[in-house]
């Protein structure tokens, strides 16, 4: 029996045989934390096993992205604390100026195609967009791994699934993403490996492909492949993390647990109502909900293409009184992007607050909170009650949330 | 060697309509606000903190008491707390259908024991399984029994890699104890 993307990049790490359902010890290529979780990890390591060297010091980093620059003096000690262990083992960290970790690995080389990568971020799995194995862990997991450079994990089943039918503007990758994940909810995809296949998803950019990936994680799964490249895709990897990219392929006859068709043809723009990220509708069932606020970033979302995208409906036009619009990129090189593509001063002219690159929001940075009554529009990932603060968040594309932004209300940027 | 038969009055989660609560997220068990606390003994106090009906909990519970969760119990981030949060308030045990992955994987590595129970919807909708109650389970059996209703259940035993690390109290323990 042949084997699937994720039964194949785990055998490359493990001299065990490989097969769904079995818990194996896997080599990782490079273990990280950040700045929630990286203090534990300090904590664990400096407890059990004093100041024994890590298991090999150049796979293995701090990426500070959490509360960046410190915005609580908690945040400010904990980043130091993981600075002086770093300083001591002789580990590189990337440090409050960088932006989100996954995205910064995917940009240095460093999350390759066929590589394992754990972190104490949950939506590490994004990796799988550049064919990666990439997986969130817990503290006590990412100690573990930065002394012995191994970890276990049950072989997970893989699920296929096939896009069918394409979509056009307004609808992108967020929509498909956010349409899949309707379709799927959170039960069909638990803890499993997911591979996309059809030309939409083919098609997509590494952007996209982040987009898609990044929410596995909501699909409860563990993570996803698009194995399908095109030219125009590996020239953009290639160019972006400056090494040749080729992902694995499936077997032929490898196992799937199970096949699934979702026909994406003609879909409007989907937004998630609060407060689950699964709880997705067409943009027309909630078209004139009235917002305070809008934003766009995220890992999910924090890409120049993603920006760009909210840049080309906001350039020219003002965000509506009383609204305010927070944009994040996801990394410094993005930030650099924005602003030598001119697209941060279309979105500085629009009204656009723009934050320092990093995760904002989603884990109570400093960018993105809300307010008890408070209604925001953003391209994050999740909006459980309580995640952002207080207030009801709906997710959205970049698209709709400047269109949003510029309407005081959700919409559809054909609307305006 | 670590306990393996656990034993314990139950707390079943459920909403306000009397159903089991499925999905519930690492925000709602340990809430985002309070990830910068390290020391395990201030983190109980914040157990289920953000969990509608269920926010005095940590007043409510006892050593040894069983919590019994819906389906994709820890679903969301990968913050340790949230199996810490239980450790801290001597919780024994939680069982659950099913539990979010890397939720799991960190009740794992801690030596926390978590049990599947792929039938507990049922269980609880018949009430079989009803706060008060009191259980006891063996984490390499299929069986659990409602010591209360003098009634068994089925639970899913421990699969080796889990119950090796549980037996050697963490995965720390189990890395020394083994070249892993």
């Amino acid at each position: 029996m042949g084997q699937t993307i994720i039964e194949k990049i785990i055998q490359n790490h493990t001299k065990e045989d490989v097969k769904p359902g079995k818990i194996v010890w896997m080599n990782l290529d490079i273990r990280s934390a950040r700045d929630f979780g990286g203090p534990n990890v300090v904590k664990n390591y400096e407890r059990e096993y004093g100041n024994a060297p890590l298991a090999e010091r150049e796979k293995t980093f701090f990426t500070f992205d959490l509360c960046v620059p410190a915005c609580s003096l908690k945040y400010a000690d904990n980043q130091q604390v993981c600075r002086q262990f770093a300083k001591k083992m002789g580990i590189k960290v990337f440090d409050v100026d960088s932006g989100i970790g996954s995205h910064v690995m995917i940009e240095e080389g460093l999350a390759q195609a066929v590589s394992t990568v754990v972190g104490t971020d949950s939506h590490l799995n994004i990796l799988g967009a550049v064919g990666c194995f990439g997986q969130g862990m817990g503290d006590v997991d990412i100690t573990f791994a930065f002394k012995t450079g191994k970890t276990w994990f049950e072989v997970p089943e893989t699920l296929k699934i096939v896009v069918k039918g394409d979509y056009a503007f307004p609808a992108t990758a967020k929509d498909l993403t956010l349409y899949v994940l309707k379709k799927l909810g959170t039960h069909k995809a638990a803890l499993k490996a997911v591979e996309f296949y059809g030309e939409a998803v083919k098609d997509l950019s590494l952007s996209g492909r982040i987009t898609l990936c990044s929410m596995v994680t909501e699909m409860a799964g563990i993570i996803g492949f698009v194995p399908e490249t095109s030219d125009s895709l590996r020239e953009e990897v290639r160019e972006l993390s400056g090494s040749e990219f080729s992902p694995l392929q499936p077997d032929e006859d490898s196992a799937y647990s199970d096949e699934l068709e979702i026909d994406i043809s003609g879909i409007t723009p989907q937004v998630a109502a609060p407060y689950s990220p699964d709880n997705v509708r067409n943009i027309s069932e909630l078209k004139g909900v009235k917002i305070d606020t809008g934003f766009i970033g995220s890992c999910t979302n924090g890409r120049t293409e993603d920006l760009a995208q909210a840049a080309q409906i906001l350039k020219g036009r003002k965000i509506k009184d009383g609204v305010t619009l927070k944009v994040v990129p996801a990394t410094k090189r993005v930030y650099k992007e924005i602003l030598e593509r001119g697209i941060l001063e279309d979105l500085f002219r629009s009204g656009a607050i723009i934050g320092s690159p990093g995760c904002s929001g989603c884990a109570e940075g400093h960018v993105g909170l809300t307010g008890e009554g408070e209604v925001q529009v953003s391209t994050g990932n999740r909006n459980f009650a309580g995640k952002q603060g207080k207030g009801q968040t709906y997710l959205a594309s970049p698209a709709v949330v400047a269109a949003s932004c510029l309407a005081g209300q959700i919409v559809s940027p054909e609307d305006l | 060697m670590t306990e393996s038969v656990f034993s314990g009055k139950i707390w079943v989660l459920l909403d306000q309509k009397g159903r089991l609560i499925e999905d519930i997220d690492t925000d709602q068990i340990y809430h985002n606000a309070f990830l910068h606390i390290t020391d395990i003994s201030q983190m109980g106090q914040h157990a289920l903190g953000n969990l509608e009906g269920w926010k005095d909990f940590p007043q409510k519970v006892r050593p040894e008491d069983i919590l019994v969760a819906g389906r994709n119990f820890g679903a969301g981030s990968s913050r340790q707390q949230a199996v810490d949060c239980f450790i801290s308030l001597k919780v024994g045990l939680i069982l659950a259908p099913s539990f979010g992955a890397i939720y799991f994987r960190n009740a794992v590595n801690s030596g926390f024991p978590v049990l599947k129970c792929p039938e507990l919807d049922e269980l609880v909708a018949k009430q079989i399984l009803e706060t008060g109650d009191e259980i006891k389970v063996d984490l390499r059996s299929s069986e659990g029994s409602n010591i209360s209703k003098k009634t068994p259940f089925p639970v899913e035993p421990m699969s080796a890699v889990q119950y090796d690390i549980h037996q050697a109290g963490s995965l720390f323990s189990y890395g020394k104890e083994s070249a892993g």
